[in-house]
């Protein structure tokens, strides 16, 4: 991958909570890189560190009680986890945006939807702020645009009011859409629709997406790359057909093999256990204690991640499950 | 096959503020003894409530529900619904909710029962078929993991040894991982215990994976229903297409990449209509892609399709492409 072209690069991050004595490892020594116009997933079950990913790269956890402990961010070439938390404000919401996963949450309930979006505009100096919602409420699809405009978000439908979120992410035509678990909230059916628009305005803004979810399918039809996460680490990354067909390590595939499809038939196996505390984790690798296919040094030592030829697939295991030409003399982090 | 409920044109309705809500609107259906019944919907169609009405935690503002033959409107002694409710029993979606946290789990798996010495041995047989260990008997709830609660949940529902269970959403608060492990034991238990289930949830793939037919719901009515495998190969309503085509789908996806296509896939436009006051024609029309003059008109008819599938539309049989035979009505 070329790095010039990446619109975000993160490498090393590490933010721990909790005492310097007992941490809780959430995000630990993760490292991903975003190419331009691309929809990349950071896929995970709850608790494996992929929302707290998402915040810290612009450090939106507050510090108390998240420890940013190291790492680098760098957006548009420009290293933002060194700025000072006046820089980083220019940045947050601007360059980068959000989209969280309850609207009915995250919207002011006293303030008028187009209010909210206007505000957006401001924030980031666009032009008139009144013409700017207009535009982006028709840009998000929203119908009857001025009337809704005027409506209060409890009298939105939850599609719509994501649909004002996604307006107000606009604002500032960000290079990074970060959506967090964007349509789980929604009925499938609206969950389509709230894609289908992603997706469209990724191509027409030139946007580059990050997004957060646990849902395959999802990934599956949306997401060029995919980024694995397990207990507060990078287990696999890949192409999202090349680690969805064939995925080289245990975690992933089980998991693959958990989810119920439309076309099922037969038994399907979860996985035994549950993920580990993440303030008091094994030693060795932090899936050991669910693998199939365990090993003793599985237990002793943790891998770090291994990389193919071409550097576009990586595994974090002793025995990935495809021997894809996986560099294993090479332990390159 | 034996009918152990049978639901006959039930209505539920809510009030807000000056104006009713029909939940649910006139829906039939029946379930046999050990089927497992799937009934899908969005949010708001009314699929909870049918729960509730069945587990006479609703009042029916309409039609019947006979359970072994007898209509529960004709239950007068309180023992004998007492009765009624130790054969139907329901689990929940929130299984951070649906344990008090004040209780032991074996506590509130045998709350049913008076004789101590049974109970014990009751309760720590039951944690042992959900595939928890018996000496977590006297633990709270708060030690306990979201599949480990749901665990307990439907231990606490198999402890009146009910014939039917009514689970409503019942994985959709877990974990991929943890998802089908619950599943798994929907299934053996449905085998072990003789049970009938009537299987609640948005989520198609899931309800595939443990029922063998299918009530898809909109807006208060059931719009088609059948035998799962078929129904959601063969839809035949525009409203069951539309949802099958949202549904996030690996396989689906991976293959629309591989041929360099987006997933061509049903988009509604808009969103639901009100379910207050009367409603003419189809409650489907404004979002329908094959909406026509009639469809605004008139309330689409029953129309079978085949054995023990029907669908509620106009165009049913164009939408299968099937001649229905002369003799079925």
């Amino acid at each position: 991958m070329n790095s010039s072209t990446n619109i975000l690069e993160v490498r090393n991050l590490k933010v721990w909570f909790g005492k310097k004595n007992k941490p809780v490892k959430a995000v630990d020594d993760v490292s991903f890189v975003i190419p331009a116009d691309s929809t990349v997933a950071l896929v995970g079950e709850s608790g494996c560190g992929k929302s707290v990913t998402a915040l810290s790269l612009v450090k939106l956890v507050p510090s108390p009680p998240a420890n940013y402990l190291g790492g680098e961010v760098i957006l548009n070439g420009r290293n933002i986890s060194a700025m000072s938390e006046k820089s980083l404000y220019k940045v947050r919401g601007r360059e980068i945006a959000y989209v969280f996963q309850e609207p009915s949450v995250a919207l002011n309930p006293v303030v008028r939807v187009g209010n909210q979006i206007k505000e957006a505009v401001k924030l980031c100096g666009g032009g008139n702020a009144d013409d700017e919602a207009l535009k982006l409420a028709e840009m998000v699809g929203l119908p009857n645009p001025s009337y809704t405009l005027r409506r209060y978000p409890h009298e939105l439908s939850g599609g719509m009011q994501q649909r004002v979120m996604i307006a107000m992410a606009l604002a500032s035509r960000p290079s990074l859409l970060v959506a967090d678990e964007p349509t789980t909230a929604l009925d499938v059916t609206i969950q389509a629709q709230i894609l289908e628009l992603l997706v469209s305005l990724q191509k027409k803004m030139k946007m580059a997406i990050l997004l957060i979810t646990h849902n395959f399918g999802l990934v599956a039809e949306t997401a060029d790359w995919l980024y694995v996460m397990y207990a507060g680490r990078i287990i696999e990354a890949g192409p999202t057909e090349n680690v969805l067909a064939e995925p080289l390590h245990p975690y992933t595939r089980e998991l693959l093999n958990a989810v119920p499809r439309l076309n099922t038939s037969g038994t399907m196996q979860g996985i035994e256990g549950t993920v580990p505390d993440l303030a008091c984790l094994p030693s060795g690798c932090r899936f050991a204690p669910r693998c199939k296919y365990v090993k003793e040094n599985c237990l002793k030592e943790e891998p770090s991640l291994l990389f193919n030829f071409n550097r576009n697939r990586s595994v974090r295991c002793f025995y990935p499950l495809a021997d894809e030409g996986i560099l294993k003399n090479g332990r390159i982090n | 096959m034996e009918e152990l409920i049978k639901v006959n044109d039930i209505k539920v309705n809510f009030r807000s503020g000056t104006r009713t809500i029909r939940a649910v609107d006139g829906v039939s259906f029946s379930i046999g003894k050990k089927e497992s019944l799937g009934l899908v919907g969005e949010s708001g169609c009314g699929k909870t409530s049918i729960g509730n009405a069945i587990l006479a935690l609703v009042p029916i503002a309409g039609g019947d529900i006979f359970f072994n033959g007898c209509n529960l409107a004709d239950i007068k002694k309180r023992s004998e619904f007492m009765n009624y409710r130790k054969n139907v029993q329901m689990i929940f979606q929130d299984p951070y909710a649906s344990l008090n946290p004040r209780m032991t789990i074996g506590s509130a798996i045998m709350e049913m029962y008076n004789n101590e010495n049974e109970m014990f041995q009751m309760a720590a047989e039951l944690l042992r078929t959900v595939g928890l260990e018996e000496n977590y008997i006297n633990r709270y709830p708060h030690e306990f993991s979201g599949g480990q609660r749901q665990r307990i949940g439907i231990a606490r529902a198999l402890a009146s040894s009910p014939s039917l269970l009514i689970a409503d959403e019942p994985v959709s608060a877990l974990d991929v991982s943890v998802q089908i492990q619950i599943l798994n034991l929907f299934r053996n238990l449905q085998e072990q215990y003789n049970l009938s289930y009537l299987f609640i949830s948005h989520d198609l793939a899931v309800v595939k994976y443990v029922c063998s037919r299918v009530m898809v719901m909109y807006l208060g009515k059931i719009v088609e229903s059948g035998p799962i495998d078929m129904v959601y190969s063969v839809p035949a309503h525009p409203y069951t297409a539309a949802l099958l085509s949202a549904v996030p789908d690996i396989d689906a996806g991976l293959s629309a990449r591989r041929s360099n296509k987006r997933k061509s896939r049903i988009i509604l436009k808009g969103d639901i209509m009100a379910n207050t006051g009367h409603i003419e024609g189809c409650r489907f029309y404004p979002r329908c892609i094959m909406a026509e003059n009639i469809c605004k008109q008139a309330e689409p008819p029953k129309i079978q399709i085949g054995p023990e599938r029907w669908s509620c539309c106009h165009f049913a049989e164009k939408i299968v492409n099937i001649r229905v035979p002369a003799c079925m009505e």
